[in-house]
């Protein structure tokens, strides 16, 4: 019996997603009496795959598998079935990324499994399992009862703590033979991205909105994102007017973060852009109006036009960051 | 091309969200029902495919009580060809995969594409469970589609960028946003039209719900904002340090 994770990497890398994901595992094998294996695919270090473990891990599958290369939802999802049934994973833990909101569904079919995406928290009970989900796009949350005996569960980025739990880490070759009936979707062409933090990611994000008014203005935003590590979003009319780059459009019809601060800079604070934010830790809105609605759900607020605010601000975020 | 698009009817963006008996369900009184925004967006890409000469028939479906009916004249209105509705309240994501998978099984479709996630449920599982019950190849959240001839090339977002994976028949797709931009509008001459198309009701096959929402809860409301003047905005990073300690 097992909590199997399914543990991605990213040229051999792991990130604070991954550790994320083994130590709600490990929280959750501890209330039902298990421990937790990863499973990743491709060439890992083993000081990599010693992270894990300090997470809270007990042992990992690593597949190895020129057929697995590249990614189809089909192979990767036949892989992780095998994987859970030869360790007879009664969990299975996935991101509520790109590639696990792909593989959990056709997993949980393949496992006959009750599946919940975007849990927030640890089950409020094991028996019967109950789960905390997002819902109605950040506006709410559900607590759903999961009742087939395997249960699948994609995590909410920066909703559980990364909490160290050291275990001594069993390394295990995982062999498995891909159906080629599995590799019809293969991606003919792979392009990188610049390699900038990514909005899912992101701990800090800077958002800019219509109130910056035209994308030669981004460069007080980008200047503050790289003060202080952050990444850079915006809100959807942003998007749609072609000011910044589709993946930075958040809201409830764009990506739901949930980062630890959240400056919004000349963004009005609609019922649609919040949903998406107000999971963030703490809310900063800076608005030229006093009404704005942003400020009602803004934990600190400056009402001024932000040509002149944000400059004032970089400096003094720098000055701070000279000082740590 | 025969294309099956699979429509959420949720609440409008704008709703306030508010449960009732106890927090185990949803509040309808005054919420205003619309088209999901990621399928209606995918549905004016296939329109606009369509419109531009593409050979492609567009059924709609949707799994849902007779009150989803106005969700989709709405949807014949913007140009789809034909509609189906399943006569079931759609409990969860697998009970709604199952009712899909049935239909296609009759339909011969070449691609089955929904919306990335639904607003209300967020689940995004209504895809990928449907691919894994037909044994169907499938692409999660597409940001792009192009025919070229007869070939469907998709553009996939990934954490380290993109990929480009050309289709193949019958396939699965879910999407949303990078489709379209701005949704179609009906316009009269498809509204008059869309009293004419057909809307077929299926009776539900199979039910096989396996979780069951227990409780909704809402946000703990926030606290009053602090706000910084203008002269002072140094203030602004002392108390995301001391107050907030976040930075
Ligand atoms: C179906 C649907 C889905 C939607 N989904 C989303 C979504 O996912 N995400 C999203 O963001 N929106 C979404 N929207 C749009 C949403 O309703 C708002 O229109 C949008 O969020 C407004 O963006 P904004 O705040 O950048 O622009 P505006 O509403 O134009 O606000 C600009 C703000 O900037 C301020 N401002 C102007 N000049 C300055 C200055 N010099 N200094 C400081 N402040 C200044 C103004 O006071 C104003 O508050 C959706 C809408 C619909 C109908």
């Amino acid at each position: 019996m097992a909590v199997l994770v399914y543990t991605e990497n990213w040229n051999g890398n792991f990130k604070k997603l991954s550790y994320e994901l083994v130590s709600y595992a490990h929280s959750i094998a501890k209330s039902i009496g298990s421990q937790v294996v990863c499973l990743t695919v491709g060439n890992v270090s083993n000081e990599n795959l010693q992270l894990l473990a300090q997470y809270g891990a007990s042992k990992v599958l690593v597949c190895k598998n020129a057929d697995l290369e590249k990614f189809t939802t089909q192979s990767y999802s036949s892989l992780i079935a095998k994987a859970a049934e030869t360790e007879k994973a009664k969990v299975l833990i996935f991101a509520s990324n790109a590639s696990g909101e792909a593989l959990a569904p056709r997993v949980s079919v393949k496992l006959s499994a009750s599946m919940v995406s975007n849990a927030v928290g640890v089950p409020t009970s094991v028996e019967p399992f109950v789960v905390r989900k997002k819902a109605y796009s950040g506006k709410a949350f559900a607590d759903v009862v999961l009742d087939a005996p395997v249960k699948v569960l994609t995590l909410t980025q920066n909703a559980y703590k990364v909490e160290e739990n050291p275990q001594n880490l069993n390394i295990e070759d995982f062999q498995y033979q891909v159906d080629s009936a599995d590799l019809k979707m293969l991606p003919s062409e792979i392009i990188k991205s610049d390699g900038k933090l990514s909005v899912s990611d992101a701990e800090i994000l800077i958002s800019g909105g219509r109130g910056l008014k035209g994308p030669e203005n981004w460069g007080m935003v980008e200047e503050m994102a790289q003060i202080l590590g952050a990444g850079t979003c915006c809100s959807r009319p942003v998007a749609d007017l072609g000011w910044r780059p589709h993946y930075e459009h958040v809201g409830q019809t764009g990506k739901v973060v949930a980062p630890n601060l959240y400056i919004a800079i000349g963004i009005s604070g609609a019922i649609q852009h919040l949903a998406g934010v107000n999971g963030s830790k703490v809310l900063v809105a800076i608005n030229k109006d006093p009404e704005a609605p942003f400020f009602d759900s803004a934990d600190y607020g400056i009402v001024g036009d932000a040509f002149e605010v944000i400059p004032q601000l970089n400096e003094a975020f720098r000055k701070f960051k000279a000082q740590q | 091309m025969k294309v099956l698009i699979c429509i959420g009817h949720v609440p409008d963006t704008t709703s306030k969200i508010k449960f009732i008996e106890n927090d185990t369900k949803f509040n309808t009184t005054d919420i205003q029902y619309i088209i999901g925004p990621h399928e209606e967006l995918v549905l004016t890409r296939l329109l606009d495919l369509r419109d531009a000469g593409n050979n492609m028939n567009i059924t709609a479906i949707t799994v849902g009580l007779a009150e989803t009916e106005n969700t989709l004249r709405k949807v014949l209105a913007m140009g789809a060809d034909d509609a189906i509705r399943v006569n079931a309240e759609p409990t969860n994501a697998f009970f709604v995969a199952q009712q899909i998978a049935g239909v296609v099984k009759n339909g011969n479709y070449d691609l089955v594409i929904t919306g990335k996630e639904s607003i209300d449920y967020n689940s995004g599982q209504v895809a990928g469970m449907l691919a894994e019950l037909l044994n169907f190849p499938s692409i999660n959240t597409a940001s792009k589609l192009e025919i070229q001839g007869e070939k469907l090339i998709f553009e996939r977002e990934t954490d380290l960028g993109k990929e480009v994976i050309e289709g193949v028949k019958p396939m699965i797709v879910s999407a949303g946003k990078g489709f379209a931009i701005e949704p179609r509008i009906p316009n009269m001459r498809g509204i008059m039209m869309s009293r004419k198309k057909s809307l077929a009701v299926l009776e539900p096959t199979q039910n096989g719900a396996n979780t069951k929402i227990e409780k909704f809860y809402l946000p703990q409301p926030k606290g009053k904002c602090k706000m910084v003047a203008t002269d002072n905005v140094p203030e602004l990073v002392r108390l995301l340090h001391e107050d907030a300690k976040i930075i």
